[in-house]
């Protein structure tokens, strides 16, 4: 801000208090004289509407004095006149850092306790698991639900089956760094709309194995295995899905299979580390872990 | 009878009908909204249906529509009487009618298609605004020139707050809505970032202190002393709140925008001249109050009154509310949740609905010739509908906001969130169905006026006033 838009902001403000205060005295000095006030009260309109001139009650006009007062210190005291920062020199950036330190200092440690555990002990730790599950409701029940059980275009977490691998490691990285899943757009790749009623034909069967006799069989050579592999059963590597199971991201049905080839998929799975720090998400991790580990098996 | 000797007080009658008939469609479009709140299937997958899409119908409805008609109709009575002259301009008069319809009817189709700035209070799109502008100019000349050919000398109060509420409207429409048209549908503003909101919520601020106060407070300036048969409180108290009120106002509407990327210097002022707001409001309701001492006893008797005195009620309660939830540390905690909307109705249906309809019950039988309603035990009826109503809307709308904001804020001992947010929203299920039953309570008071209404007129045909001849 200029020097010249600070005078402005402060004469202003000071001016238009100024004002209210010359309101008050002006209104309220005993200058009207018992004539000037029968003469008020004397007018008339619509016949039967006048007004009287009572003095201002004195309750409101020390509440109006006393808002201003109050407000005069206050600009004193915090920013408000242009460039002065006020005596306090308070800001809303100061006090969020100061809370957020004062945060950090009361549940750093409890954070950091278990951020130097290995995920495979935390899932045995029932506080850990609480703690992740309030931070999943907060950071990730938005996309994924509130029981991990996913929606459209975003992955249950809880029934083991993972687009980018379900060690502890790889969903700790997934929740620091996020993922960026891509599926190109390959309408004009795979030319006519019979070939791709075919490929969508083809894909949608994958399950029960591949049919090397369709015509969209090169095809799928040619464009899709690079990504989801010869067979079609995926590469965690760069998220591709497994097309040969029963999970599907989107929707099994022939029209979604066929909006994913033609248009492409994007899958976002934002970067928490800024958000969160390596603490909570190694607590994440392991609650997220835990969903989908058996006990029992290990 | 020679037209100039006689008041225009078809146009008058013309604004007060849709007066009426805006008032239910625009509170029936909020029994929906809030019922879809509840339960959000109600909009059958149809995007028109959606709340984001009717909400703005909702708040266009009521302020513009059903405020607005009955502002401009009211202020068009109020100054023929008050100035002892035929409104200026007869055809301007009506153009002003059939244009601000018209712009309402615009927003009745555009606003479900999604056709919108995204500007609270102002999402009609810029062909519409120009139309707005339009009739606002023709309004304003009418209402002025009437002032300027007045055979009083002394204006009285009510016409000063109509005319700061029409220049000050018309100085906020044009400056929020400035903006680059890209298509007959599609417009950009001019603003950008923290600017564009700075510039929503003086404008959003101001809307409400100069369309929902000072005109609502021209209205009181006249048909309260009309209906109480009393004077005024104080000539003095009303200068000094008048000019204090449309000063301050204009600084108030940072308040909305605390915490956020508005410069600090900003929010703090925002915040002061929103507490020194506080005693111009309250003048209003001093004045309108102790006009009715003297007359306490007519409340007993007269329904039309008991609206008013209960209007001044809410109109005191919610100029308090509002500069309390200025301040930033209550904002901190009000902001955002349900607080706001029951501050607002606290005001909307508490202030300004409650004194439209006592005006409506005071005005109607003298635009049609009559003495009196058709009934008097029916503005009863709606009187206690009204009043229990607007409390059973407001009080779960405090109780739900504050707990909000209470459960948005409460950590675990481990440093963690208590509360999802989706438990906050699920905590609000049962306050929402008794907003919703309040706002039934509300609407059916409406009801009750149409009938009420519809009886008084029907049989009814106008015969021109007089100009009384000034005392």
């Amino acid at each position: 801000m200029s020097t010249a838009w600070s005078w402005y902001i402060i004469i202003g403000t000071v001016l238009s208090m100024l004002g209210c205060f010359w309101l008050i005295f002006w209104s309220n000095k005993q200058r009207a004289s018992d004539e000037e006030i029968k003469e008020s009260e004397a007018h008339v309109w619509d016949e039967d509407i006048r007004e009287l001139n009572n003095p201002l009650p004195m309750w409101w006009l020390w509440l109006f004095i006393l808002s201003i007062l109050f407000s005069a210190i206050y600009l004193a005291v915090y920013p408000g006149l242009g460039k002065f920062a006020g005596i306090s020199e308070w800001s809303q950036h100061d006090q969020y850092n100061q809370e957020v330190a004062a945060a950090e200092a009361k549940y750093g440690p409890v954070f950091a306790k278990y951020g130097a555990m290995e995920v495979v002990d935390l899932v045995s730790d029932p506080k850990a698991l609480g703690i992740g599950k309030s931070l999943f409701a907060n950071y990730c029940s938005q996309c994924h639900g509130s029981t991990a059980q996913g929606a459209r275009g975003f992955p249950n977490l809880t029934d083991n089956d993972w687009l980018y691998g379900g060690e502890p490691a790889k969903i700790e990285f997934a929740i620091l760094n996020g993922r960026a899943g891509v599926m190109p757009a390959l309408a004009p790749a795979l030319g006519s709309e019979s070939d791709l009623d075919s490929m969508v034909e083809y894909v949608q069967s994958l399950a029960d194995g591949q049919d090397t006799s369709s015509p969209a069989h090169a095809k799928f050579v040619m464009f899709c295995s690079a990504c989801h592999g010869a067979d079609g059963s995926g590469n965690q590597l760069l998220g591709a899905p497994n097309l040969t199971d029963d999970t599907w991201l989107y929707s099994s049905a022939k029209a979604e299979i066929r909006r994913g080839i033609v248009e492409g998929r994007r899958g976002d799975m934002p970067a928490h580390s800024q958000l969160i720090g390596p603490d909570r998400a190694r607590i994440l991790a392991a609650y997220v872990y835990s969903l989908s580990y058996d006990s029992a098996a290990h | 009878m020679q037209m100039e000797s006689s008041y225009n007080d078809k146009v008058v009658r013309q604004f007060m009908i849709m007066t009426i008939a805006w008032g239910v469609i625009g509170m029936l479009v909020g029994i929906f909204i809030a019922a879809e709140l509840i339960w959000p299937g109600l909009s059958f997958d149809q995007p028109w249906l959606t709340y984001s899409r009717l909400r703005p119908l909702h708040t266009n409805a009521v302020i513009f529509a059903f405020g607005g008609s009955a502002l401009i109709g009211m202020s068009y009575y109020v100054v023929q009487r008050t100035c002892h002259v035929r409104l200026a301009f007869d055809k301007l008069a009506a153009f002003t009618f059939w244009g601000w319809q018209t712009v309402i009817v615009l927003a009745v189709i555009t606003l479900p298609m999604g056709i919108t700035q995204s500007k609270e209070y102002a999402e009609l799109e810029w062909p519409i605004d120009l139309l707005i502008t339009v009739v606002w100019v023709a309004y304003a000349a009418v209402f002025l020139f009437t002032v300027g050919r007045r055979r009083v000398k002394h204006i009285y109060v009510a016409n000063w707050f109509f005319a700061a509420f029409i220049i000050t409207i018309a100085v906020l429409h044009i400056f929020n809505n400035l903006a680059i048209p890209v298509s007959l549908t599609k417009s950009y503003p001019i603003y950008a970032g923290v600017i564009d909101a700075m510039m929503q919520w003086w404008y959003g601020h101001n809307a409400v202190g100069f369309f929902l106060t000072a005109g609502f407070l021209g209205m009181m300036y006249y048909f309260v002393p009309k209906q109480a048969g009393r004077p005024i409180y104080s000539y003095r108290l009303s200068v000094v709140h008048f000019w204090a009120l449309i000063a301050i106002y204009m600084w108030a509407g940072p308040h909305h925008l605390h915490y956020t990327s508005l410069p600090d210097w900003v929010q703090s002022i925002g915040m002061v001249f929103s507490l020194i707001l506080l005693a111009p409001s309250w003048g209003g309701m001093i004045n309108g109050i102790m006009t009715l001492s003297g007359a306490w006893h007519k409340l007993r008797t007269d329904p039309i009154l008991k609206f008013m005195i209960v209007s001044l009620s809410f109109y005191g309660m919610s100029t308090f509310e509002g500069p309390m939830m200025s301040i930033k540390t209550v904002n901190a905690l009000s902001h955002y949740t349900d607080w706001t909307i029951g501050h607002v109705h606290s005001g909307a249906l508490g202030w300004v609905a409650m004194m439209t309809i006592g005006s409506l019950y005071c005005l109607l039988p003298r635009l049609y010739n009559k003495e009196a309603m058709y009934s008097t035990k029916l503005i009863d009826v709606h009187f206690w509908t009204s009043t229990i109503g607007v409390v059973l809307y407001a009080v779960p709308m405090w109780i739900s906001g504050v707990t909000q904001g209470l459960m948005w804020r409460a950590f675990n001992d481990d440093g963690t969130l208590t509360y999802s947010f989706i438990e906050t929203v699920k905590f609000t299920y049962p306050y929402y169905g008794i907003r919703l039953l309040g706002g039934m309570v509300f609407f059916s008071g409406m009801l009750v006026m149409v009938y009420n209404t519809y009886k008084t007129i029907v049989d009814v045909k106008p015969t021109p006033v007089s100009v009384i001849q000034p005392a």
